[in-house]
């Protein structure tokens, strides 16, 4: 995949907050606003029977509910790449799993059919997630542990990659310190980031770099490590490292036993040296000396701050959002659904004038989002085939996007979450854009589809699933509570009533007519037509319009 | 009465009505011919200016009719025109226009105008939205139709639309809507063929018509930036804006005229340069059911104010026209989805009807009065409906033949059967031989075409998903003969039509984001 250097217009003028409020626990209204803002940003997209199951909740109890670890999956991948002749060399059958079936040695072509396998498997995760914001943190720490699998596709196999996977899941809404040290410890990083060849006679110091510069204290002005404690933190993680079988060993005879002298920004800390089969304990020494750091929670409670909320993060915010919730993540340990507790059902997160609508969707926002708002039929989950050839189409799409998962560009994450100063703007540009709009147009016309399975909106189911779809005011108003943030005004949304539904026209029952003539007499073509075609006019005008990206 | 030579059967009858089989010409698709001098819409500079009035106009207070002036009092006494109020028309007297219509009967009697009665289509049905789908899409009364008539017959000629375009033979959007929404006429088999514009052609407005205005907060600062982006990603942007800037010196409009503002807007790009072929206008307010008069004064009232706004607009746009020395190259027709019933409500209104008379105008149309006023027997009754005269097709077959300079053959792609040609257009409008263009780049096309039983498609893919399905008129897949990743290249595969029926056919080629549609005409043996 070509790597577009990320360019930022620069354009959008920012403007200093000068916001009053801050983490205190939001008490205003509870209404198909707030409700529709915190899925949004919480899940891929709000369906119908979301939003209202959340209604019948309070601001509390559903921040709780969506905060609820899920249950692991219950699937794991497939081989689905057997087709055209082509055959598993490992013997895995199509259809089989391939996961932990003995041989994982990394022939390229294999191993890239199974990490798409693995890819189109996690976009099934996200696809079918509960209501939940496990998979979109599970994405967010995907970001933050950010790998492209193409750069190592000859040496390291799909499953150390499937592992990772699970170890981003496993501790997603659990303690941040141990998903750290799991993701230290995990062979997929210890192999993408040279650990598995830091040894003391000849240290490695990628990993030991990363790891302060991109998963814990960051690099803002306050981070002030040294390469001293880069050396050092690199000579604590020798000896970690993977077999022939790509599982995790400490080899105690490359661990650097010697004490390491870290720099004042740490404190002067001395991490005394560990031999033998204790030498693995230093790794705890060097977690709990970098996360007694306030930089280490503020950066993570920046990275949340931009992805759940807004890339725009200046003075203002840094002091009445960012350092207090970094004392929450760090009085709870770490813990990382007590800091996203306090940020989500805060008083900043619910001030609709300032949080809402300001998002511009992930490409696996804008796709899923859509598939699920609409709520495209799937096919049966027992069809693997049919299954994995939509999730191959969702993954295509969010590729050329430019957001693939498993193949991020840069170790400091997509661009959009960390350049300079356009950030969530870098999503968009003329080619992205233009693409979003040929998607959105494909999937309200024609469709996609690959392998035979079709994917398509069905405006009539969706405007079915809505409370009023014969009321042309109250179809308009509901599906606007779903598909867009950004409220329209009234006269725009009597333009689109007039023009769109009613064909010119004035009365509201000739929509109503229309409406209970399809839905007395489903199959009749013309009845079905009528509506079907307004409703398909709609919902393409709406999605092509710049307020369908904001979230 | 002298415009008898109107009805005159100007075209040999073996060229309005080619040797059919199963509605399909034999003679077609094939190099040379008769028509093949007349070929090539993409060639010249005719503009066609279409006009809806949505609502259903009320067709007999429209054009009054003189002949049976009785019986048409008789039957709607509380909205009648009074005899002596009705606009005589030159040379014509079975009828007249509506009081308020000075402009277009001025425009009647300089032979700009024509005047079809009683134009529809078979069955019809009285429902605004399927009869306004019927005309836009041209389907039957029984059909449904994904695509428009329009959009079949610009999809058809500039082909390989869209892959390709614009380019230099076809630098502008190939039609153009003024408003915010596309109608469904544009609608071709491969997406839509038009482009909205809005009437005020303001930089920033272009492409979002739905542009509310923006707060100062992080919201506002992210749609202002998509919304700069959107405007830059439509490659027809710019020229709109400067064709709208280079438009000659315009005629006066008459104010507060919603469609006046719309004409003025496609005269403005017509003169600005623009090689688009057809605009589409439109205007509400003609579903009558109460208050179409004024008690005691059926001269005034909300018909009369609709009317007016429609004859002034388009007389205005006429002059405009003619100032701007365009009147060679443009015309325009109205329509509504349906007539009005014959006879009157209590309300002072009229009901849903059937066939309407429908205007043509422009100085290359034919002036006269094309049909006879419908018959206005006493024995109607409340749910009388005008019978038709003319189909609606025919109106654009002719238009697609005469104006457009279509091979008749391939009007059969467009419009799916054979109408009969109407005397409407001056003869002399399709007389420049010009080759036909190959447009744009072709991705897909089958051999042979037409096809008895199997044709075999060819097909470009940029590699990746490949897709090719086959739909039917109606928008119904009927195959999928290539779905999966290929790597880039040309390839063929044989399509097998089976027990299909003879009939126009889809082939949609889809590869990223990238589609194309090949016609494909299936003939029987």
């Amino acid at each position: 995949m070509e790597r577009p250097a990320p360019v930022g217009l620069g354009m959008s003028a920012r403007k200093s907050t000068a916001l009053s409020d801050g983490l205190d626990e939001y008490a205003g209204e509870w209404t198909t606003t707030e409700v529709a803002h915190l899925l949004k940003r919480t899940l891929f997209g709000v369906k119908v029977d979301d939003l209202n199951y959340f209604l019948g909740k309070t601001m509390s109890e559903a921040v709780d509910e969506l905060l609820t670890a899920t249950p692991a999956p219950t699937t794991v991948p497939l081989n689905s790449y057997s087709s055209n002749g082509y055959t598993d060399p490992t013997g895995v059958a199509a259809w089989d799993t391939w996961i932990n079936t003995g041989v994982d040695y990394p022939d390229s072509q294999m191993n890239t059919l199974r990490l798409d396998s693995l890819k189109c498997w996690w976009i099934g995760q996200m696809l079918n997630e509960n209501r939940s914001i496990h998979e979109k943190l599970t994405l967010f720490w995907h970001n933050h542990f950010a790998v492209d699998t193409l750069l190592h596709i000859t040496d390291i196999p799909a499953r150390p990659w499937y592992d990772y996977y699970l170890i981003l899941r496993a501790n997603a809404l659990g303690n941040f310190k141990q998903l750290v040290k799991s993701m230290t410890l995990s062979p997929a990083m210890l192999c993408y980031l040279n650990g598995n060849t830091n040894k003391k006679t000849s240290p490695n110091e990628n990993y030991g770099r990363e790891l302060q510069e991109l998963y814990t204290v960051g690099k803002s002005p306050a981070s002030l490590y040294t390469q001293s404690d880069v050396e050092a933190a690199a000579r604590v993680l020798t000896g970690h490292s993977v077999d022939s079988y790509f599982n995790y060993v400490f080899n105690e005879g490359d661990h650097d036993d010697q004490n390491k002298a870290f720099s004042t920004f740490y404190g002067s800390t001395i991490i005394t040296g560990r031999s033998g089969a204790s030498g693995p304990a230093e790794l705890d020494d060097l977690l709990n000396m970098i996360f007694n750091t306030q930089e280490s929670a503020k950066f993570i409670c920046r990275q949340i701050y931009n992805f759940f909320v807004y890339y725009n993060i200046d003075a203002n915010i840094e002091s009445n959002i960012i350092t207090p919730l970094a004392q929450v993540f760090r009085s709870s340990g770490y813990d990382i659904t007590a800091v996203m507790s306090v940020l989500l059902k805060s008083d900043h997160f619910f001030n609709m004038a300032y949080s809402s609508a300001c998002l511009i969707k992930s490409p696996l926002d804008f796709t899923l989002g859509l598939l699920r708002e609409y709520q495209v039929k799937m096919p049966d989950p027992s069809d693997n085939g049919s299954s994995y050839s939509v999730w191959e189409m969702i993954l295509q799409t969010t590729a050329s996007l430019q957001q693939e998962i498993l193949r991020i560009p840069e170790v400091a994450g997509w661009y959009a979450y960390y350049e300079g100063t356009a950030y969530h703007e870098l999503w968009i540009n003329s080619v992205t854009y233009t693409q979003r709009n040929a998607f959105t147009d494909l999937m309200i016309t024609n469709g996609d589809m690959m392998n035979m399975v079709p994917m398509v909106i069905d405006p009539l189911a969706f405007a079915s699933s809505l409370a009023s779809p014969a009321d042309p005011n109250l179809l308009i108003s509901e599906s606007l509570d779903i598909l867009y943030r950004v409220p329209l005004s009234a006269d725009t949304i009597l333009s689109l009533k007039q023009t769109i539904l009613l064909g010119g026209l004035t009365t509201d029952y000739y929509w109503t007519s229309a409406w209970q003539a399809y839905t007395a007499n489903p199959s009749d073509p013309v009845a079905k037509g009528t509506v079907f075609n307004r409703l398909q006019t709609l919902y393409k005008y709406l999605m092509n319009l710049p307020e369908y990206h904001l979230s | 009465m002298k415009r008898r030579q109107f009805l005159r059967n100007v075209i040999p009858a073996s060229a309005i009505f080619p040797s059919l089989v199963n509605g399909f010409t034999v003679k077609a698709f094939g190099a040379g011919g008769f028509f093949e001098s007349l070929y090539g819409a993409a060639d010249n500079d005719h503009v066609l200016v279409v006009i809806q009035l949505s609502g259903g106009n009320d067709g007999l207070n429209t054009v009054v009719p003189l002949v049976n002036y009785g019986e048409y009092f008789g039957l709607r006494q509380n909205i009648a025109i009074p005899e002596n109020k009705v606009l005589p028309l030159a040379g014509y007297s079975k009828s007249g226009l509506h009081p308020v219509m000075t402009g277009m009967q001025q425009m009647y009697n300089s032979e700009e105008l024509a005047i079809l009665y009683s134009v529809g289509y078979p069955e019809p049905n009285e429902s605004h939205f399927p009869s306004t789908d019927i005309w836009l899409t041209g389907a039957d009364e029984d059909q449904y139709l994904t695509t428009g008539w329009t959009g079949r017959f610009l999809s058809t000629t500039y082909e390989n639309f869209p892959v390709g375009y614009p380019n230099a033979t076809m630098p502008d959007p190939l039609a153009i809507q003024i408003g915010s929404v596309l109608s469904e006429c544009f609608m071709g088999p491969g997406g839509f063929t038009a482009m909205a514009v809005p009437m005020d052609i303001d930089f920033y407005n272009l492409i979002n018509a739905t542009t509310d205005p923006v707060p100062n907060s992080p919201m506002g600062t992210e749609l202002t930036y998509i919304r700069t982006v959107a405007r830059q990603t439509n490659k027809y942007a710019d020229l709109i804006v400067s064709a709208a800037a280079k438009a000659g010196s315009q005629s006066a409009y008459p104010a507060n005229n919603d469609l006046a503002a719309q004409l003025k807007t496609v005269s403005k790009l017509i003169s600005g340069g623009l090689k688009t072929k057809v605009y589409m206008v439109s205007m509400g307010g003609f579903d009558t059911h109460g208050g179409q008069v004024q008690a005691g004064n059926t001269i005034t009232g909300n018909h009369a104010n609709s009317l007016k706004q429609v004859s002034d607009a388009i007389s205005a746009f006429q002059a405009d026209i003619n100032q701007l020395g365009l009147g060679k190259r443009v015309i325009g027709m109205t329509f509504s989805e349906f007539g009005r019933r014959i006879m009157s409500n209590g309300s002072a209104g009229t009901d849903h009807g059937a066939a309407q008379p429908i205007f043509v105008f422009g100085q290359p149309v034919m002036k006269g009065v094309l049909g006879n006023p419908p018959d206005l027997p006493s024995t109607l009754d409340s749910s009388s409906t005008l019978p038709m005269q003319y189909d609606f097709r025919s109106v654009y077959g002719t238009i697609l033949r005469d104006w457009f300079c279509v091979d008749p053959t391939d009007i059969t792609t467009m419009l799916y059967k054979n109408y009969q040609y109407l005397p409407i257009i001056e003869s002399s409008a399709c007389t420049v031989e010009q080759p036909p263009s190959t447009l744009g780049d072709k991705l897909i096309r089958n051999d042979p075409n037409p096809f008895v039983d199997s044709t075999t498609i060819t097909f470009k893919t940029a590699g990746g998903n490949t897709l090719i399905q086959i739909f039917d008129v109606s928008g119904k897949l009927i195959g999928v003969p290539v779905s999966a990743n290929y790597a880039a290249g040309e390839y063929t595969v044989v399509f097998y039509s089976g027990a299909l029926a003879t009939g126009v056919y889809y082939a949609r080629l889809q590869n990223g984001s990238t589609q194309q549609v090949r016609t494909m005409i299936k003939v029987p043996e």
